[in-house]
């Protein structure tokens, strides 16, 4: 049948479209990154002056940055997200309490970053600044630990998510054989539901990590845009996403613009490393799923 | 005495666990609270009909970012909507290690970062184009919106039993029919709401917009002009040092939440009522 | 009188690399039912899916051999010719969801493109639904989902919507194994009452319907045809010992 071989022609080529859509992403951010990778090589990575006006370009400070925004929201993130999977993966698989806590969870996930950032800048900052003040420091308000607080409220949801649904695919009868036992909740999660659930639990981290490190508007509004290595928790900073959020439509020189776009560059490539550590991960539990 | 312990463990572990899922929703109402009370009190009807004051003027509205805002989700679905159901129908339909390759990219999409999507629109249209454009913002937006519009299609489409298939063979049909007229009318619940979560994701993004459709305090609607939008409008006047306009980003915020609330209900409504029973 | 309206020489057919049917000669005679039978899994499904070349969908299927239709090989015809001459009805009932009751009847139509005027479609589906005595219990609901209906109503819809088609031939797939027993009773009744104006394949692992519903019986043995014959002759005298065993309940 001619129609339905044009049919099937239009499905392949839309498949065969989308692959060369992700290519050309690749190669256009390598193209628009290739004058400061010729200029800078891998000293690029490690240089940590960020001088537009000198045209020194490195990436240190912003590696700095993400490392610590995520990893600080990650840990500030875990104990409550994995209590509110445990809430409602085993305390209440059902009912009303489930239904709303289910409901506020994506809801949470719902609102825009630009929201969060105008609410961190309008609430978190000034709070910050008091107990900075009660510190000693020098008040900025805004830094990694503000940009960290908001981020971890941020990727909480997710890990939630993701972990309520690896708890829920813990075989109900393991669950039962453990109760039965005499064991208590804390036992049967510790001993039964944790350990079978570890690596789904993983992968969402995984992904709240991936949220954390690319996101742009929340951190850009509260990060204190400084391109200096940050001395500690509390100074103003740039992520690699901020920075790009930041200085991208002032890049006059092509210099600067092409080392904004190799910060994209990296970015895209992380992205694909943390996808691909994820994909391995949720692999490594289908087998386990099937023994 | 050792089981007096081990209880006692066991309950001070559940108080635990509810005290600090509790907590975790505080930022939300806190969130909630602060936009409703300060956004309320800005909203009227010039907010919805007027265009932008300067600053130190009262008054004003935002009708350059509302109208901005649905011309941009109107280029992004155009674009996003039917080649991404074509290609979650590809995944559904065909299965080789193309298609496996194909799904991997897909994710890979999803988690690209959005600036960085902003950076790749940037490159594709505005410096051919050497303007900021609404269409660049909507190209933005419409890859944002794909992974979302493949995943829910070939996740409908995988649901559908093989006997339905089967039925309209039976009677003649063509494969294509078959694919266009049985199969997926039976997973457009799924596909809908995929679609509207889509637009519930990409209503609220900033930052794939700040170099493309880079805001624009005029109305336009000529996609190859820069173009405003409720995102940016909240950023930009939060960033601002105004007050007045710091009331009009929490209207801004206000409508944006409302609008995202909706479109969940509204995701909800389809779930349930466009649910198809086999 | 007795004329054949389908003949199947030389069939074999399988999946992936195993065939399952070997060298089936069967004759299909008009205006008669003709049932199927045999222990489950010795290929009754498949064979009847070779007769409208529904067997080809299914990934990695297998097929050599002829099966003329008036004389004419289906295998050398458009699919969709021969399956809009040849209907179908499977095991479970499988009405399209999206559609109405009216619609289900008049899917053919409607998925084929066929253009026809509104009182002209009014007419088929009323007819087809009083064939498949359906009509009496959803005149009043003809706009409802098929969905809603209870499972014999869905079962008989199919069947609605096949002969709304006009086919020259019935394939029924153990069109009753999913349902109870009172509709069961409806479809055998229904079956009979059909061959008047329909030739009817009937596969069936219930000895006692193909016993009442039939005029030919085919019996189907790991994938070879043992035994055919009069329904009345198979069942009272038959020459197999296989057939004789099946029919006394020994297997199966
Ligand atoms: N899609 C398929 N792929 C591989 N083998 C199949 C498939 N369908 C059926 N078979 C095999 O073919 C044989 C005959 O199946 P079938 O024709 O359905 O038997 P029946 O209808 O008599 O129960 C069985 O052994 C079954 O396992
Ligand atoms: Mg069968």
């Amino acid at each position: 049948m001619r129609k339905d071989r044009f049919f099937k022609m239009v499905l392949w080529v839309s498949g065969i479209l989308f692959t060369l859509i992700i290519l050309s992403i690749l190669i256009y951010l390598f193209k628009g990154s290739y004058l400061s990778i010729k200029t800078f090589g891998l000293k690029f990575l490690v240089n940590k002056i960020w001088d537009p006006v000198n045209e020194q370009f490195g990436l240190l400070p912003f590696v700095v940055g993400t490392l610590l925004t995520s990893i600080i929201s990650l840990l500030l993130a875990l104990p409550f997200s994995l209590s509110l999977a445990i809430l409602l993966g085993v305390f209440y698989k059902k009912g009303f309490l489930n239904k709303f806590l289910s409901y506020a969870t994506e809801l949470l996930a719902g609102i825009p970053s630009v929201i969060y950032g105008f609410w961190g800048l309008f609430f978190l900052v000034p709070i910050m600044r008091k107990i900075e003040i009660k510190l000693g420091i020098l008040p900025y308000g805004v830094g990694i630990l503000t940009a960290s607080l908001i981020l971890s409220i941020m990727i909480i949801p997710y890990i939630s998510l993701i972990s309520k649904e690896v708890i829920n695919m813990v075989p109900q009868d393991l669950i039962e054989a453990g109760y039965s036992l005499g064991a208590t909740n804390w036992e049967v999660i510790k001993k039964v539901i944790i350990p079978y659930s570890r690596s789904g639990i993983f992968a969402g981290v995984l992904l709240g990590f991936g949220r954390a490190f690319g996101e742009t508007m929340a951190v850009t509004m509260v990060i204190g845009n400084s391109n200096f290595l940050p001395k500690n928790i509390f100074s103003p900073s740039n992520t690699m996403a901020s920075v790009i959020a930041n200085e991208f439509t002032e890049a006059v020189k092509d210099i600067h613009l092409s080392s904004l776009i190799q910060i994209g560059l990296w970015l895209f490539l992380l992205s694909i490393f943390i996808n691909f550590i994820g994909e391995i991960v949720i692999n490594k539990m289908k087998v386990k799923g099937e023994k | 005495m050792k089981m007096n312990k081990r209880l006692f463990k066991d309950f001070l572990f559940k108080k635990i666990v509810i005290l600090f899922s509790i907590i975790t929703l505080i930022p939300l109402f806190l969130i909630l609270f602060i936009i409703v009370k300060n956004g309320v009190s800005a909203i009227n009807i010039d907010f919805f009909t007027k265009l932008p004051k300067p600053p130190g003027e009262k008054g004003g509205g935002i009708l350059n970012a509302i109208v901005g805002s649905i011309f941009l989700v109107i280029i992004a679905s155009i674009l996003a909507i039917p080649f991404g159901v074509t290609v979650g129908i590809f995944l559904s339909e065909v299965k080789n290690k193309f298609t496996e390759t194909l799904k991997v990219l897909v994710d890979v999409l999803q988690g690209v970062p959005s600036i960085v999507i902003g950076i790749v629109a940037y490159i594709w249209i505005v410096k051919p184009l050497k303007s900021f454009s609404a269409l660049s913002g909507g190209v933005a937006l419409g890859l944002m919106m794909l992974p979302i519009i493949i995943k829910s299609t070939q996740e409908a489409l995988y649901l559908i039993p093989f006997s339905l298939r089967e039925a309209s063979f039976a009677l003649g049909t063509n494969y294509t029919k078959t694919i266009l007229k049985v199969i997926l009318p039976a997973g457009l619940s799924g596909i809908a709401s995929g679609i509207l979560l889509g637009i519930m994701r990409i209503i609220g993004e900033t930052a794939p917009l700040l170099f493309t459709a880079f805001g624009n305090s005029f109305l336009n609607l000529n996609p190859a002009k820069p173009v405003d939008a409720l995102p940016l409008v909240i950023f930009n006047y939060a960033m601002s040092p105004y007050p007045e306009w710091h009331k009009i980003a929490w209207g801004a915020a206000f409508i944006l939440i409302l609008l995202i609330f909706i479109l969940n209900i509204i995701v909800r409504k389809v779930i349930k009522r466009w649910k198809v029973q086999f | 009188m007795e004329s054949t309206i389908l003949k199947i020489r030389n069939l074999n057919a399988g999946y992936q690399n195993k065939w399952i049917l070997k060298d089936i000669n069967l004759n299909i005679e008009k205006n008669k039912v003709t049932a199927i039978m045999g222990p489950s899994g010795c290929g009754k499904s498949t064979l009847i899916r070779c007769i409208n070349r529904m067997h080809e969908i299914t990934p990695g299927a297998i097929f050599k051999g002829e099966i003329y239709l008036d004389d004419k090989n289906i295998f050398e015809m458009p699919p969709s010719d021969v399956r809009k001459r040849i209907g179908m009805v499977f095991q479970r009932p499988n009405p399209f969801p999206t559609m109405s009751i009216y619609e289900n009847v008049i899917a053919g139509y409607i998925l084929n493109g066929i253009k026809i005027k509104k009182a002209k479609m009014d007419q088929i589906v009323e007819e087809s639904l009083k064939k498949a005595f359906l009509w009496e219990e959803v005149k009043d609901t003809l706009f409802r989902k098929g969905t809603f209906l209870s499972g014999g109503q869905q079962q008989r819809l199919c069947i609605a919507r096949s002969l709304a088609m006009n086919p020259e031939i019935l394939l029924l797939d153990e069109p009753t194994s999913a349902l109870d027993p009172k509709a069961q009773a409806m479809i055998e009744e229904l079956i009979v009452r059909l061959k008047e104006n329909v030739t009817l394949v009937l596969v069936t692992h219930n000895r006692s319907q193909a016993a009442r519903a039939s005029d030919y019986t085919a019996f189907l043995y790991l994938g070879e045809l043992i035994e055919f014959g009069k329904t009345e002759k198979i069942f009272t005298t038959p020459k197999n010992k296989k057939t004789e065993e099946y029919l006394t309940g020994k297997f199966g």
